[in-house]
Order: structure tokens, then sequence, then C-alpha cells
């Protein structure tokens, strides 16, 4: 399988997910962000980090870019998009992903671990994972506080566009296991054809059990599936 | 301009120093010329109260590629891999505008160390401040974890180990120490001395603005009440700028395209022209017309004196103009041929073709002020206190007490506010004995740790400069490494108060003995006098940063219990040494008293047995016994684990809160599989290693018999409260 990642000047976790996605051996390229074509990719990647400094909103540059009208293009063909926090920012700053990351509720940078649910595995990029499984996930993000609208979050909820969602290490989903603040405890949604999806936690810090847990393994091998 | 006596004062230089300048430039110097010599002059580029105590140090070794003197130390770490570190202090600027303070601080500390061609792996930090009661600093603690945060993790080096600390000593003059440590190809390492005549001297990064003037001759001196007015001289951070410099840098080291390199840290232009061109026994000619500017007509003197960040100094190699010009480009950052190399040996300022400052190198550098200050010993002081005669308080009630103050608080305010995860190597996080980082793609990892003692150092320098050496080796040692080396930050008060030197002349003592003894040399450092305000000095903070080696990440140990049954051996012996304890301070009001005494033979000798233990895989966790003693370590082995423990209280006792609180030094807890204690045991024997069992691994509880039962969840929330609170 054919990946692409998106490296902005100020993306960082680019190395990371590259190393993820090879080590699971999909082949990788890197496209810088002021080239204008994209190679065959069956998945493309926009990765964490900060862009373009985002000292304006998270991605607010990034989706004016040119890499990002090819990456549109692409998304709209069906190709398979994952955006990961500072990917996610920018997925929905481009419009292919509705809503928007707010700051955190308690305005700090949050860099932990945290645990999110499965809600929905029926997709391309979850089929690994079992239904309500709980996950140990890592996320680091200033601005990752998801909101919509009424009638999008009713749209996310009923069409089951949202694959995971915060939680504690049981599994309940409650107010107090939300780091940041989200909607619902979202962690992260598709758009409504599945081929698009944007999380706050970090699934490639998560494949390897001396740096914390495998857990993210599966989200880049169901790609495989 | 005529220079006039007030001039002088302004730019923080003494009348003596005046009339040096001009018998070395042998007239008077223009306005340009004395801001370049104030900048140069300063205690905070010059080290010119520090230099000949510091040339004491123990500096070199097997392990020691490069040692103090360039941007930052060179350790061999096997195969081609060396680790390059540094630790900084950028206490002044952080007091002014905590959060642009604390930024700067770390951005300059990385450009120190991708200097030399490494890629930084990981950010530490040491930061004090006042007495949480006092009116600044809830804001100045936000402010500098929110900066130290804001600038690693947009660049995205994770934040990996540090210590935050509260002491009113810092009231008016807070501490922000940052270290960064990097990895490099030990056969492609960047130094800064300058070589060949003509060759094109490169601008490259960030344009040059007003922020910073003077920032480091504000560094060199004490606050007043007038400090609030320097905030001008504070930098601006931008991380963003940095990571692309960063890049640019590392990309354009890949070819033999630079012949040095160095960054432009205090004193900006300045120092970093001077200090090239000094090594390398040359001269340097700048076209200051050049030099990229944020704003319009800023003066040579603005531009020389500017502290704006994310700037580099090059001297390439002929005809790689063009190629690394590219590479900048790239990243879309300045890349101006500002001037070359000469054989003149000055410093040579044009600007519209006119030479307007001309000043031999070694009048700023090697010339430099050096002062041989005057200082006065401190004596032990004594033990006056009968333990006896002290109000009584049960054990537990102290416990929860110290477990909840806040300097022995759960730091994860602090922490969770860094990416600790970015780069994905970081093996073990924050809230251990030390952080472990695995080196991308191997399979050995490196430990790093910062510490510091400052109650240890002001009752006793001497042996405060020796504990703190012995416990970041005791640190390191506790999570399966072996101690390389040392970086130090040095924070002192006023050096011109004989008694301030005297505290920085023994601490420093006190350093080399253990590093000598250690085997774990200094290879970087700074030092930063003149910490206080109006006349009142902080206590003497010397603060280690050591980097020790991990043959294989998987052995890694932390202190983290992980078995029911298993059994918690205490090595070392304890005297019950309550002077300059936590438990003193916290419970008691007390500060007075010597400071535990180190042995050094005693700290290598357990030091080494438990790295032959945890080696042995005979371990499955250990932990140093430091601040608030035996019964504060073994709370923190249980704190952050599914596990408590029965304690065991031994026969013959004393008294309990001697042996419970006592801060003996060189002891370790080590949690040991009851099929593995026999062997344990006789190693530890025949290493003559006192040892004696104190406690059980079980489910739930942290209990001692007769004195408390506490369920494990509420000595964590106990530990963890504080800072949500404050």
């Amino acid at each position: 399988m054919n990946s692409s990642v998106i490296v902005f000047p100020g993306s960082n976790c680019d190395r990371d997910i590259a190393f993820a996605l090879e080590k699971l051996q999909f082949k990788n390229t890197m496209v810088w962000h002021k080239d204008t074509t994209l190679p065959k990719s069956d998945l493309i990647v926009v990765p964490g980090g900060f862009s373009y400094g985002d000292y304006l909103r998270s991605g607010a540059i990034a989706a004016k870019s040119n890499i990002l009208n090819e990456v549109i293009k692409a998304a709209n063909d069906g190709c398979l998009v994952l955006g990961v926090c500072n990917g996610f920012q920018i997925l929905t700053e481009t419009g292919l992903l509705k809503g928007a990351l707010l700051k955190n509720k308690k305005l700090k940078f949050l860099g932990k671990d945290i645990y999110v649910k499965t809600i929905n595995t029926d997709n391309k990029f979850c089929n690994k994972y079992k239904k309500d499984q709980v996950l140990k996930f890592n996320i680091a993000h200033n601005e990752g506080n998801y909101f919509t609208s009424t009638d999008h979050l009713k749209e996310l909820e009923d069409k089951n566009l949202i694959p995971f969602k915060y939680c504690d290490e049981k599994g309940n989903i409650k107010e107090e296991n939300n780091p940041n603040g989200s909607l619902n405890n979202i962690a992260g949604i598709f758009n409504e054809k599945k081929n698009i999806l944007g999380m706050m936690p970090h699934p490639e810090r998560m494949v390897d059990q001396m740096i914390s847990s495998n857990d993210g393994v599966n989200l880049f091998s169901s790609l495989l599936n | 301009m005529k220079i006039t006596n007030a001039i002088v004062e302004k730019h923080g230089l003494k009348p003596d120093e005046y009339s040096k300048i001009k018998e070395l430039l042998k007239r008077e110097p223009n306005l340009l010329e004395l801001g370049i010599f104030s900048a140069m002059w300063n205690e905070h580029c010059s080290y010119k109260s520090s230099r000949i105590h510091l040339k004491n140090l123990p500096t070199k070794g097997k392990q020691v590629i490069q040692g103090p003197g360039e941007n930052a130390g060179v350790i061999d770490i096997g195969d081609d891999d060396a680790i390059i570190f540094k630790i900084e202090s950028h206490n002044h600027p952080s007091y002014i505008e905590p959060y642009q303070g604390a930024a700067t601080g770390v951005g300059g500390i990385l450009r120190d160390v991708f200097t030399m061609g490494a890629r930084p792996i990981a950010l530490l930090n040491s930061i004090h401040f006042g007495s949480t009661d006092h009116p600044k600093t809830k804001n100045l603690l936000n402010g500098v974890v929110s900066g130290i945060g804001g600038y690693g993790n947009c660049i995205g080096i994770p934040t990996v180990a540090g210590e935050t600390k509260f002491d009113s000593t810092y009231n008016e003059n807070i501490l922000v120490n940052a270290m960064a440590v990097g990895h490099a190809n030990k056969n492609k390492i960047f130094y800064s001395k300058a070589k060949g005549l003509n060759k094109s001297v490169v601008y490259v990064g960030s344009k040059t603005g007003r922020d910073g003037i003077h920032g480091a001759s504000m560094a060199s001196a004490e606050f007043d009440k007038n400090s609030e007015d320097k905030k001008p001289t504070v930098q601006v951070g931008d991380p963003f700028t940095e990571k692309l410099l960063m890049e640019a840098c590392l990309e354009l080291m890949k070819d033999k395209s630079i012949i040095s390199i160095q960054d432009m840290g205090a004193a900006g232009l300045t120092s970093s022209s001077v200090e090239m061109a000094s090594k390398g026994d040359l001269g340097i000619e700048l076209y200051l017309d050049k030099v990229p500017c944020r704003e319009d007509s800023m003066t040579p003197y603005e531009m020389m004196l500017s502290e704006s960040q994310e700037r580099m100094l090059i001297i390439l190699e002929d005809e790689k103009e063009k190629d690394a010009k590219k590479i900048f480009e790239k990243w879309d950052l300045d890349f101006v041929v500002i001037g070359k190399t000469t054989n003149t040996n000055n410093l040579t300022l044009k600007f519209k073709d006119k030479t307007i400052g001309e000043i031999p190198i070694d009048a700023l550098a090697s010339k430099a002020p050096l002062y041989e200050r005057k200082w006065t010993k401190t004596k032990l002081p004594e033990k006056k206190i009968n333990i006896k005669d002290l109000k009584k308080i049960k054990l537990e009630e102290a416990l929860l007490k110290i477990l909840s103050s806040p300097n022995q608080s759960n730091k994860s305010w602090v922490t969770e506010q860094f990416d600790q995860m970015v780069m994905t190597d970081t093996v073990q996080r924050s809230g251990a004995d030390a952080a472990v980082i695995r080196i991308h793609k191997k399979e050995k990892a490196i430990a790093v740790t910062v510490d510091s003692s400052a109650n240890y150092c002001k009752a006793h320098p001497l042996t405060g400069g020796r504990q703190i050496v012995c416990e970041s080796w005791r640190n390191l040692i506790s999570v399966g490494a072996k101690p390389l080396a040392i970086t130090n930050c040095l924070n002192f008060g006023n050096p011109e108060n004989p008694k301030i030197m005297g505290e920085f002349v023994e601490c420093l003592i006190g350093l080399k003995e253990a590093c000598e003894f250690l085997d774990y040399p200094v290879v970087s450092g700074n030092v930063s006098f003149y910490n206080g305000t109006n006349k009142k000095n902080i206590d003497p903070t010397p603060v280690i940063g050591g980097v020790g080696l991990i043959n294989d990440a998987k052995n890694k140990i932390n202190h983290l219990l992980k078995k029911e049954g298993n059994i918690i051996l205490q090595i070392g012996k304890t005297f019950g040494h309550l002077y300059q304890s936590v438990f003193f301070k916290e419970i008691h009001s007390i500060t007075e008293g010597p400071p535990p005494e180190v042995n050094l033979s005693n700290e290598k000798n357990n030091g080494e047995t438990v790295l032959k233990l945890i080696n042995k895989k005979l371990i499955a966790s250990v932990h140093d016994i430091s601040s608030g003693g035996l019964i504060l370590a073994l709370a923190e082995m249980s704190l952050s684990s599914e596990y408590g423990l029965k304690i065991e209280k031994p026969q013959k006792l004393s008294n309990l809160m001697e042996f419970y609180f006592g801060e003996d030094q060189s002891r370790y807890l080590l949690e040991i599989e009851p099929e593995n204690l026999q062997k344990v045991t006789k190693i530890l024997n025949e290493n003559n290693i006192f040892n004696e069992l104190i406690a059980i691994v079980q489910k739930n509880y942290f209990e001692m018999l007769g004195e408390f039962k506490i369920n494990t969840n509420d000595l964590y929330k106990t530990n963890n409260k504080w800072y949500y609170n404050y």
C-alpha cells in the first residue's frame, strides 16, 4: 500500500508517523508542502506539528497551501486521508471535515496518555479493532476541543461517524474523562463517506510496547486489510 | 558623541574597566565600540569572576570528545554515536517576562546543541520560584511553564525531565535553567573555530530586530526597583523559525560546506563573530548594511547588540555559497554574506562604505578582565537541636503533610504542559529518577536528569557541591544507566560579595572532588551571577545536568512497584541526619545545621553495585533515597503503581523520625523477587554494602504496623492536589 506524508515546515510528527507506516510495511513517500503534485497514494497522511507556526488559527494557513489543493482533490476522489492532531485541525480548516478544534477547556497545552473507546469499527481505518475496545493513546495539543453545530453533531452520532470517544480506563464515557472539552467526548470524526479520518490522539506514538503501548498498530494495519 | 562617565556606567562598565579599554585601543572608543566592549566584558559573556575557578573542574575522560569552551559538550556513547548537551540559565529575562524569557531560554540552548551538528532529542529544565504565597509566584510559574512548553512543543523536541521548586530565596529572582541534549555522528561534529582567509561570513535565520539589546548586560547586574522597566531587553521567541533554522542547518551539515558555525546567543552578532575569529586567531570584517533587519533605520549599534533569536553565523568553504543558499531558501530563511575573515586580527565594522568601528579581537576575548575576587570560607554549621525537645508529631501526619507540600507534590500539572512523546523514543518519561531516551532506530538509550540542592549548598557549599553531583549520579544509576558526564548551571548571587564568591568557590571544589572521584567529568556549563535584588542574594544553586548510557533500552528500570510479595531492601546505612531535611523544614520550620555528609567511596561502591545488580536482572525496581528520606522514597514507589507496601519497623530503632525522614546519602531502595534475595544479598555482602529488609509489596495499602494504613489511592490524591488547587 502506498502512503504519502505531507510535510509542512513546522510539521514535527512527520518522521514519527512515517516510521510507524514503514514499520507496518507501507511504501511511504514524504511530500514537501511546496510540491504541486501528489505521488500515487492509497493513503495520504497530514501529520501533527505546527504547520506554519500556527500563530494564526491552527492549520488556517496550511489549509491554503499548494499541496492541500491536491489533497482535497484526492480526498474528493475517494482517496483515504488521515489527519492527526494538527492534521485534524488542517482538515477542518479545509472543510474536508466539518466542525472546528477550539482551545482546550483549561486553556493549557495538554500532553498525556488518555483512553479512547472504539465506537465505529465498520470502516477502513478501524476494522481490526473490536467494537467498544478501550485503547491507550497519547494526546499533545493546545486546540483539541472539538466543536460543531447541533445539526452536524446529531448527524455524526446518527450516521455513526465517530470512531473514537474519550473514556476512562474501563471504557466509561464521562465528562471527567474528557481531557479537552470536546463535544460528546469526541476524539476523532469521519466525513460522510468515511474515507477521511481526523483525530486528536496520536496513533503513531503507540506502535511500540517499549514506549507505551501497541494500541495504535491496528489503525494502520486495518488500512492494509 | 563624547563618551561620558554616565554613558560608561550605563553600559555596566566600571571606571577601571573603561581605562583598560582606552589602553587596549590606545584611544577613546566611539559609542558603537563601547557597546561592543560592554557586551563582551560583562560577566555573562566574559566569565571574568569565574574563569580562574572553572579551570579546576575535571573535564577529561575516555568518554569526552569535547569539553567546555564550545557551544556544548560532546561525549562518546559507542559506535559512531555522540551525545551533545548543555544547560544554560535564563533567569533574569524570565523574571521580567516569564513566557518569553523561558521560551527563549529553551530556544537558545537548542541552538547551542544543533549548531554542533546534533539533532536535539530531549529537553530538560530546572525551575525555581519564590515562596508559594508570594504575590508574583503564581504568575511566574504559569508563564515559565507555558513558555518552556510553548517552545519545545512547537519545535517538536520532547521535554522529558526537570525539577520545579519553591523557596522564598527566589522571591525576587527566579531561576529558569534549560538543558538540551542532542544526538550526532561523532565524525560529523561542527565547531566554532574560524579557519582560512577571505572566507565568506554568512548570516542565516531570522531578521535582526531591536529586541534583547543589552540583554547580556542586564543578566550581569542585580535587579533593583526599576527592573520592570527592562522588559525591552527580553528577547521574543519564534519556535517555528527555530525549527526551520534547525532543519536547514542539519541539512547543510550533511555536506562539507561549513568551516565554522556559531549561534547568535547572548550579545548576538558581536559575540558570535568575535568568538569565531578569536578561536581561529583571525580577524573578521562585517558590512553592516547587509544585515537583514526587521525594522527600518536600525543603527549599527543596535545591530551589533540585538539579541534577536533564531540567528546563526556560518563561515563557508569557497564556492559552497550557491548550494547552501538553496537550502536556506527552501526553508524560507534569510541567507546573506555579511562579511569575510581577514588577517588583521581585528573586528572591523563597515557601514555605508565607511569603517565605523575597529577593535582588536583579543581585547574583546582573551584580554577581557579577569578577577580573582575575594572569598570567604563557610564553616560547617553545628548541630544544636535535640530531637527530643521538638514538638511530637505522628509519622503519618508528617508524611501526609510533606506529600502534599508544594515541593514534594506530584508535578503532573507542570509536565502535562510538555509534549514528552514526540519523536517516539521516550522510553521513560518524567516522574522517575531520570528520563530515558532511546537512540533512534538503535537499541541503546541515554538517561538524563537535572538536580539541585540549594539548601545543602547554602548550609555548607563544599558538601553541597559534592552532594549534588552524587545525587545526579544516583538518579542515573536508578534507571539502569552508566553515568557518563555532566553539564552545570551555576546560579549564584553577587560575586563582588566575598561570602557569595566563597559559596561559588567552595561549591565548585565540592563539584570537582565528586566529579573526579566518580569519573563523571564536566563537559559544558554556564555561570549565572548577580541573582538577587536590592543586595539580597539567592541561596547558591548549582544545577547539574547528568547524562548516562544504557546499552540496551530494554534494560531500563524505574521506581514503580512491580509485584505483590516482592521484597524491598534498603542499601546504604541510615544514620538519621535530619538537619537540612525536608522534615525539619516542612514540619518544624528548622533550616539550620549541616547538610548530610557525603562519603564518595560509599557512593561509588553502592552505585556501581546497584548497576551490576540491575544488569544481572536481579532487581524489579529501584529508587534512590533523597529529599524526604526513606519514608518518602517508599511512598513514591507506590504512588504511581497499583501496589502499596507493608513496612516493617526495624527491631532497634532509636528514633522513628530520624530513621524515616533522615536524608543520609548514598542510599537506594531495591525491589527484589523473593527467589532472587539470596543472590542479591550475597553480592551486596561481597561488596561490603549494608542492607536491610524494609518492606514487602502488597496490594492497595501503604502501611506500617502500629503507625498507619493508607489506601494507595488516597496517598496518590494527597500527593496530587496541590498544583490543581493553587
